[in-house]
């Protein structure tokens, strides 16, 4: 098979092997046209930043430019494999349209200036507004793609030398349930399981996770199970017909908005079915009761009317669990980022928690992240929590941060949560923050609501500063402009949703002035004098491996121990997962074993939320629920979703990605091969609700909620009836309007509603009640859309890719 | 025996409880945690005061199970207004006191549940001791919310 076809064969050929055995080797390589082996003049290590996978690969560099891509046969997650978006996205960070110099607004247009005029407008700004008002005039809104140095440093600037509680990632949009799921029921961050989890497995059931399109890689490794010899069944729930799904040996597609509903049928079944590890639940956790009692109401049948699954599918999808000797779970967006997320992510830490089945091979959670470096901003504090999984709301913890930063415990913000990314723009909106910087990311196209969105970030009273590699939709709304160094350009490590952390060398130099995030934030740190408690500087480094020994030492004995690892290590080998220690010198596989948990009152990182109302639970409440740190069970009721279907909006909208873009498009649109595998917005209708609405596929469709509407075209396709979907990718930087939409929408965000999950705080883009109408008839040609993913058309059993 | 005199007391204080949270949910439609949560936890209230018609009447009193939560044209005016004071920090300010009544109306609630589930454990009233065991359950969740709320939004509103 040739390289170039991977757009169409996205998962390449199968390389099958048996249960318990070594996932078999398959090095993937991607040169520019014209380019033979024997022309490059170096190899340099790096990791994918366009997914969460963690592959592993090596740049070619010649003369001074990339020209192609090898993965790293020796990689643990990998095993050289590549994806479609590794194989062709790098080219994006060469084009010629990079942000090349600081720019900064004059007379309501933004202009180049120096790196010394940028600066001074961003530091004369932060102190005026510390001398007036006080940190909470100043927000950092960050992303899940910078490096773990540049996240240590931005979680010191923010909470240790400005002292602001507001600091979160985009990493909200993405992957908070993880964390929080993670924290509610194993007192603290951290993935339990591994990928090597799917080689032992003899059931993979995937909650809402289309892992065909978001990790390709770890896709393969389980397309390459069911190849070979004693493969595992697949439970797949997800309403639409993704790759996972044709290949389930059980499919659900409930209505959007009833995971918490279909969970609890779940766990009831495993109950009633006497298949409980009584013994591990009674050693290993507290809450079994509250479950048993809440999961009683949940019977299948009572379940099938409210998610519209049959019954009989449900027991199935039961019997799957119920009776799997190793049971490895996914869960993504599909739950993240719908009604009652953190609820029904808890749901299947319970199932694992029932069945005694965490810790051990093939017996593996995965609560996975959506983007590359999620697991940084998380566990350096760059999401607003504080450095290390440290727990904000106990003293001893914010003591010894501050022990580590050398400043005063009181100068550490923990009064109250960390203010979330929604709340940060609240407060934007309301005028209490008046400076918002905002680094990777690009919220006038991700955030919910866009109107409201751009109305927020367009006002004349906020300072807006945009620090990334292009000039995004947001950044054309800023004030000051920074110009980033890209991945390949800067040195630094980063870890996938397995722990796995890569380290990633510079190949080539940033384009023109451009700068690593790392030397803007300790540039940022030195203009503004911020220092510790002996008057020295605050932040002490200022290259990438001095910031990783920081955080070494930030981390050590806590459960994300680095303290292990060095850029030595990782240079002579491949990734290695966290925690790294004198103790465990390799890595760690596995957390959990046996049982033991980071969840004890002293050690854990949150004591947790009420699932539905939100509200921190207090210390004193911990202790008594919770004194010897096991497992936290927490049973959730099911409750209808804020906003439901009605005469005028009858259907459901979820949002969501293709395997072939990431994020708003920013690098992958510039990417020919990606770009022109889905060159334009879509929207995907049941061939049910095509014939009720008059819509054929190609036709231009207006798709409308309460917030605005889009119009794409149609592509009719085997998704559930009742729900329309639409990717999110695509925004308004590549149209005549630059930021914002022309006459019609075309941002899945427009539609989307201002609304979140109470514990993770994630928003909700899953459950939007909307209408389709048509608005031109097509011209008989398919829509422009893949062909080779969930998105394929009803009647096509064909694996051609690309639009016509 | 006075437990049906409490219980028509209870059901007045669920009652208001119901309309303080719908009424600070309307009045923060631009806080969306605010308006969401609020008009979730005011589900609750409701739910109450259903529940404790249904078990008044073995206590002597006849209590309407519906809600008595029709907005008046006061609330009306009111959304439309919050609807446009989004853009002003004052909002916040008046955010604070009204978590502060909700927060102040659910402690009283929850007194009340207290005292009826005192009660039905003395005359051992099963039905009466289920429902103020779950219901002071929800009633104290509904209190936390309202001050982990107050207590967030004072370190934003009160220091601008």
């Amino acid at each position: 098979m040739s390289i170039d076809d991977r757009i169409t064969d996205v998962w390449g050929d199968r390389t099958p092997y048996a249960r318990g055995g070594r996932w078999p080797d398959r090095v993937d390589q991607h040169l520019a046209a014209g380019i033979r082996e024997e022309d490059v003049d170096r190899w340099v290590q790096t990791a994918s930043t366009l997914h969460s996978n963690g592959d592993a690969f090596d740049i070619a560099v010649r003369d001074g430019r990339i020209v192609g891509v090898r993965g790293r046969q020796d990689d643990r997650v990998n095993h050289g494999r590549l994806g479609p978006k590794d194989l062709f996205g790098w080219q994006a960070i060469q084009s010629p349209d990079r942000l090349t110099r600081p720019l900064v607004r004059r007379d309501g247009r933004l202009v180049e200036c120096s790196w010394d005029e940028a600066m001074d407008a961003v530091v004369r700004r932060t102190r005026e507004l510390l001398d007036e008002q006080g940190p909470s005039a100043v927000g950092f809104y960050t992303t899940g793609q910078l490096f773990l140095e540049e996240y240590y440093t931005l979680a010191l600037v923010a909470h240790g030398g400005i002292r602001t509680s507001h600091v979160d990632g985009n990493t909200r949009l993405c992957t908070a349930t993880a964390a929080e799921a993670l924290k509610e029921s194993f007192g603290s961050d951290g993935q339990p399981g591994s990928y090597t989890d799917i080689d032992h497995a003899d059931v993979i059931a995937l909650f809402g996770h289309n892992v065909a399109e978001t990790q390709t890689v770890l896709w393969m490794r389980i397309l390459d199970r069911i190849a070979g010899d004693d493969p595992p069944a697949i439970l797949c729930v997800d309403p639409r017909p993704t790759p996972v799904a044709k290949a389930a040996t059980v499919h659900l597609a409930p209505r959007p908005g009833t995971n918490v509903a279909l969970m609890n049928a779940l766990l009831h079944e495993v109950i009633a079915r006497g298949q409980v590890d009584e013994q591990w639940v009674g050693a290993h956790t507290v809450g079994y009761d509250d479950l048993e009692k809440t999961v009683s109401r949940y019977s299948p049948d009572v379940v099938s009317t409210v998610c519209d699954v049959p019954a009989a599918d449900i027991r199935a999808a039961a019997g799957l669990v119920g009776e799997a000797e190793a049971l490895l779970s996914t869960v993504l967006q599909g739950f993240y980022q719908s009604h009652q997320a953190t609820a029904a992510a808890v749901q299947v830490n319970n199932l694992h928690l029932l069945r005694g089945m965490i810790g051990r091979p093939g017996c593996g959670i995965l609560q996975m992240n959506g983007q590359p470096t999620a697991q940084n901003t998380r566990e350096c504090g760059a999401d607003g929590d504080l450095a290390g999984f440290r727990n904000w709301s106990n003293q001893a913890h914010v003591a010894d941060l501050a022990r580590v930063w050398n400043i005063e415990p009181k100068q550490i913000p923990h009064a109250t949560p960390p203010t979330h990314a929604m709340q940060i723009m609240r407060y934007v909106e309301d005028g209490s923050i008046r400076f918002l910087w905002v680094s990777g990311t690009n919220p006038a196209v991700s955030m919910p609501e866009l109107a409201r969105m751009r109305s927020i970030l367009s006002q004349d009273r906020l300072f807006l500063v945009v620090q990334d590699i292009f000039l995004t939709e947001t950044a054309q709304l800023a004030d000051v402009v920074l110009p980033a160094a890209a991945w390949g350009e800067k040195t630094g490590t980063f870890t996938n949703a397995d722990r796995t952390v890569h380290l990633s060398e510079k190949a080539v130099d940033p384009p023109g002035e451009a700068r690593s995030d790392l030397e803007i934030l300790v540039d940022f740190a030195r203009r503004m004098g911020l220092q510790d408690k002996d008057g020295q500087p605050l932040v002490k480094w200022s290259t990438p491996e001095d910031a990783f020994d920081a955080w070494r030492e930030c981390s050590r004995g806590r459960p994300c121990d680095h303290s292990g690892l060095s850029y030595d290590m990782l240079r002579d080998g491949s990734g290695v997962q966290w925690p790294c220690t004198d103790e465990a010198p390799d890595g760690t596989e596995r957390l959990y074993a046996g049982g033991a948990f980071w969840a004890s009152p002293d050690d854990c990182e949150s004591y947790g939320r009420d699932l539905e109302t939100g509200a921190p639970v207090e210390e004193q409440e911990y202790r008594a629920l919770n004194p010897y740190g096991r497992a936290v069970i927490k049973a959730a009721d099911y409750r209808p979703a804020h906003e439901l279907p009605d005469e005028a909006h009858p259907l459901q909208l979820i949002t969501g990605r293709t395997v072939y873009h990431f994020h708003t498009r920013t690098r992958t649109a510039r990417a020919p091969e990606l770009q022109a595998a889905a060159p334009e917005v879509w929207v995907e209708v049941s061939a049910h609700d095509a014939a009720t609405h008059g819509l054929r596929e190609g036709d231009l469709a207006e798709v409308r909620t309460r917030r605005g509407e889009v119009q794409a075209r149609v592509r009719v396709s085997d998704i559930r009836p009742g729900v329309v979907f639409l990717p999110f990718h695509y925004g308004y930087w590549d149209t005549a309007e630059g930021w914002r939409p022309g006459d019609h929408g075309r941002a899945a965000n427009e539609l989307t509603a201002t609304d979140w999950d109470p514990a993770s705080k994630q928003p909700i883009f899953k459950t939007a009640a909307c209408s389709v109408r048509k608005v031109a008839d097509g011209d008989g040609s398919p829509a422009p859309v893949p062909r080779t993913t969930a998105q394929a058309p009803v009647s096509a059993a064909s694996t051609e890719g690309g639009p016509r | 025996m006075k437990i049906g005199t409490v219980l028509k007391g209870l059901h007045h204080d669920e009652n208001e409880l119901a309309r303080t949270l719908l009424r600070v949910a309307d009045q923060h439609r631009a806080d969306h945690e605010v308006f969401h949560l609020g008009r979730d936890l005011a589900d609750w209230s409701v739910r109450h005061v259903r529940e404790i018609a249904a078990v008044a009447g073995s206590f002597g009193e006849q209590l309407d199970p519906a809600p008595d939560d029709t907005p008046s044209p006061v609330d009306q005016a009111r959304r439309w207004v919050s609807q446009r004071m989004g853009r002003s920090s004052a909002t916040e300010l008046v955010l604070v006191r009204d978590l502060r009544d909700v927060y102040l109306r659910a402690s009283g609630v929850l007194t009340d549940w207290e005292m009826v589930g005192q009660a039905a454990q003395a005359i051992v009233h099963d039905e009466l001791l289920e429902l103020a065991t779950r219901c002071q359950a929800e009633t104290k969740r509904q209190a936390t919310w309202a001050n982990a709320k107050l207590k967030e939004v004072s370190t934003q509103a009160l220091v601008v």
